[in-house]
């Protein structure tokens, strides 16, 4: 194996740069290392100015997400020698507004997720010392998007997203439909409301992109459909009853 | 340049312990303005990483007092047990909370909500979901903190200063990443949710977040550490990368093995081997005896030479892979993504690696410091529950117990305040120029941030270390001292205002070293051994003088002054700790 590898980054200071660039920067290429660990050696020893995000390095803080040759990925997570003999280009994530080198705005991840109402809605509180039950087959209906790390790859490979920075996007539907189908919830009608219109769900064309690239297996884009389909059913219901019944 | 913004409380850290109190605060009275200032988004902070799960009192068997006991001998006798008795009682309803707010517990077939085995406690009381309990419990508590509309947040600001004035905390300075902008923060009380500081390690399960900056705000701004000398070693963490590998992965069965596939631990008075998991046994013993245990196996010769230092083996091979994918799913992907390897086929290689400071910013039971109008809560804190060694799954619920206890003391206390003094203004444009002097504007500067901080690992890893000695110990806080003063010699690539991740390094490194030289000291003065504090020269438990908390104050040249208070013992007096056998009095 090569003893060092060429990584290509995007350096961009919207403060005095009128765009951003690509520089080079040759590191080692150690076996166990992985992107990550790449962009901390070019801080560490040859310039502290190169800026990105980056806390747990074990995959579930979800701070390190970046464009790698192309593809969204977590830096944390991609082995530099899967690259070799390189060069390996690091992006920053697409379709977000970039802060500084590889840091983008998610500002706007933030208040979707908020409009979207991610937590449980109940007309009656159980008491303080008392449990829901819940069995492992109700709770198999939603874990999978209750694994959102919030990496927001999946805006970074939709192509909706892209095109349309109103649309609310695969993580924020997937984490309101995490609420949706949890068997302690009753909110499922009133996160309609932020929800069903062409931004909200039915903006998604079923490309699912944001399924392939989700690096744990979340599958935003089978939560949009069922999404619709809980939509579809809100609404007959809300046609068939009178507001306010279940 | 500076922004000024007012709360009635601020609370600095967005992980488990900050966002719980935020929602008490919340919960206490929505008239209540109640801000959370954090240097990442909320659910990016290291309660994220937690694996194992929650200890809370559960089944018909158990009892406060088992859950208490458990606690106090874990922790070898320097827990209060006032707190630790409040703890226990709070707990099961701290995590019932959770339940209710959403948290997706793992569950018995009947729906019920199960519980584990865990090292050091008797019985299976560890509330769990799946092997990634603090990711899900940190995402319940932010999703629903976004509820709350007096919670305003500021996302990705970093908090450099604490306002102090006619001696109360009223307030912090933090810069604004995004622009570099330096915004005051005034408040009536402040609460300190800032964790732990792992990363004055070299090897260590903790995110690269964990530099203690509350610790060393608190003990800035005249507040002091209390038993910092105790540093707890997870036995089995990834050997390059430092990566935690659950203590679930030993309750669901696994066993450690040294290089001749020897359960080595039976060597070392914690019980004998049998196929099954015997409870407060063996692989199930607590973790400073564990890693003490592979020290003393590395120095017969015993561990395996790996490429970053010898190593043990973690096996799971017999678990099987149905168990392994369904209880240890995390555990799997780690090996997978980070070694390459497959536990349900091959060994996983590990080694002790720092995982958490049982020691902390002083408080009281409701997270009061000796400082009016500061509280702190979470592994910043030291309450202290977890005395000289803190009991698996016991973290998680402390962050919540004591998180919202401090939320609900810091909003009764900020109900009495005056509205911040004047002079803040002044405190905090003396700050401003601080930074731009020592940072941004500085000509010059000869040091790297990455050599110094390399350098403080060194030292720490030679003298705080699980075995430590007056030789090795001698000299490491002077040492330590002379890093801070080179720290103020730094040369910064950055000097732009936008996110300058450069200069947050710089402060970070400054506020470790703050730190490292408070654990020395401590580690010098404590001549005795107790849980995660051994000392090769001083090898056994002294109650007679040592029954005390240290405290370290930071004097007026900057370092640190150790005094010492008496622990409180309630109605646990001081006793052998035993573990893989009947203790003499049957306790």
């Amino acid at each position: 194996m090569a003893s060092r590898i060429t990584i290509e980054v995007t350096r961009y200071n919207p403060a005095r740069d009128p765009e951003p660039r690509m520089t080079s920067y040759e590191v080692p290429l150690h076996r166990e290392w992985v992107v990550l660990d790449a962009l901390n050696c070019i801080k560490d020893h040859l310039d502290g100015s190169l800026t990105f995000r980056w806390s747990c390095r074990m995959g579930v803080c979800g701070s390190c997400g970046m464009m790698i040759n192309g593809v969204p990925k977590l830096a944390c997570a991609t082995f530099l020698s899967d690259y070799a003999p390189g060069p390996v280009r690091v992006e920053p994530m697409r379709h977000f507004p970039i802060l500084r080198d590889l840091v983008v705005d998610t500002s706007d991840f933030l208040m979707k997720l908020a409009r979207s109402k991610p937590w449980i809605i109940r007309t009656v509180e159980k008491p303080a010392d008392e449990e829901h039950i819940q069995t492992p087959a109700q709770l198999e209906e939603y874990r999978q998007f209750s694994m959102c790390i919030n990496c927001l790859l999946c805006y970074a490979a939709c192509p909706i997203y892209g095109l349309d920075p109103q649309f609310t996007g695969p993580a924020a539907i997937a984490l309101a439909q995490r609420y949706n189908m949890d068997s302690r919830d009753e909110g499922a009608s009133e996160r309609l409301d932020s929800l069903s219109n062409r931004e909200g769900i039915w903006g998604c064309m079923f490309v699912g992109e944001c399924t392939q690239v989700c690096p744990k297996h979340v599958d935003p884009a089978g939560a949009i459909q069922q999404y619709k389909l809980t939509a579809a059913t809100e609404w007959l219901k809300a046609m068939v009853l009178p507001r306010g019944a279940k | 340049m500076l922004d000024i913004s007012s709360h009635d409380v601020v609370i600095v850290g967005g992980g488990g312990a900050g966002l719980r109190a935020a929602i008490a605060v919340a919960e206490t009275d929505p008239l209540i303005s109640v801000a959370v200032i954090s240097k990442v988004y909320p659910m990016r902070s290291h309660t994220v990483a937690a694996e194992g799960g929650a200890a809370g009192v559960r089944l018909d068997d158990d009892s406060f007092d088992q859950h208490a006991y458990d606690t106090v001998s874990g922790g070898d006798w320097l827990c209060d047990q006032d707190a630790v008795e409040a703890f226990v009682k709070e707990a099961p309803l701290e995590l019932m909370r959770l339940e209710h707010w959403g948290c997706p517990w793992s569950r018995e077939p009947d729906g019920r909500i199960a519980v584990r085995p865990f090292g050091g406690m008797r019985t299976t009381r560890t509330w769990f979901a799946a092997d990634e309990t603090g990711f899900h419990l940190l995402h319940t508590l932010f999703q629903t903190s976004l509820k709350y509309d007096s919670v305003t947040r500021y996302d990705e600001y970093f908090v450099t200063t604490l306002l102090v004035d006619d001696g109360r905390v009223q307030g912090v300075v933090a810069i604004e990443l995004t622009t570099g902008k330096v915004q005051a923060v005034t408040a009536k009380a402040v609460i300190l949710c800032t964790g732990g500081c792992g990363r004055i390690f070299r090897y260590t399960t903790n995110a690269a977040i964990k530099t203690g900056d509350g610790m060393a705000l608190a003990y800035r701004a005249g507040a002091p550490l209390k038993d910092m000398e105790f540093v707890q070693y997870h036995p089995t963490g990834l050997p390059f990368t430092g990566i935690l590998i659950s203590e679930a992965a030993r309750a669901e069965g696994g066993h450690l093995l040294n290089k001749d596939g020897y359960r080595y631990l039976q060597d070392y008075d914690l019980g004998k081997p049998e196929l099954t998991p015997v409870l407060r046994s063996m692989e199930l013993g607590p973790r400073d005896r564990l890693s003490q245990a592979f020290i003393r196996e590395q120095h017969k010769g015993r561990t395996v030479e790996g490429p970053y230092g010898p190593v043990v083996y973690l096996d799971l091979r017999h678990l099987g892979e149905k168990t392994i994918s369904t209880k240890l799913p995390f555990v799997r992907e780690l090996c997978l993504k980070y070694e390459n390897i497959d536990p349900v086929t091959q060994l996983i290689p590990v080694r002790p690696v720092v995982h958490y400071m049982m020691g902390g910013v002083h408080t009281d039971m409701n997270g009061a410091t000796p400082l009016p109008g500061l509280y702190a809560a979470g592994e910043a804190a030291c309450v202290s529950i977890n005395g000289a060694n803190r009991l698996g799954s016991n973290s998680l619920p402390e962050l919540l117990v004591f998180g919202a206890r401090a939320g609900r003391a810091a909003s009764a206390y900020a109900a009495d305040q005056p509205p911040p003094s004047r002079r803040l203004l002044a405190g905090a444009l003396e700050e401003e120029a601080r930074l731009n002097d020592h940072y941004l504007q500085k000509r010059g500067g000869r040091e790297r941030i990455a050599d110094l901080r390399e350098e403080m690992q060194r030292i720490m890893e030679h003298s705080v270390g699980i075995y430590r000695s007056g030789e090795s110990l001698t000299g490491a806080a002077d040492k330590l001292h002379e890093l801070q003063e080179r720290s103020c010699d730094v040369h910064l690539d950055d000097r732009g205002r936008l996110f300058n991740t450069e200069l947050i390094s710089a402060l970070e490194l400054s506020f470790m070293l703050e730190i490292a030289e408070t654990m020395a000291q401590a580690a010098m003065e404590r001549t005795e051994s107790r849980g995660a504090h051994q000392r090769t020269d001083y090898p056994a438990r002294n109650d007679e003088n040592f029954l005390t908390h240290s405290l370290a104050y930071r004097d007026a040249a900057g370092r640190p002054q150790v005094e010492y208070i008496p622990v409180t013992i309630t109605r646990w007096p001081p006793a052998e700790r035993v573990y893989g056998r009947e203790p003499p009095n049957g306790e």
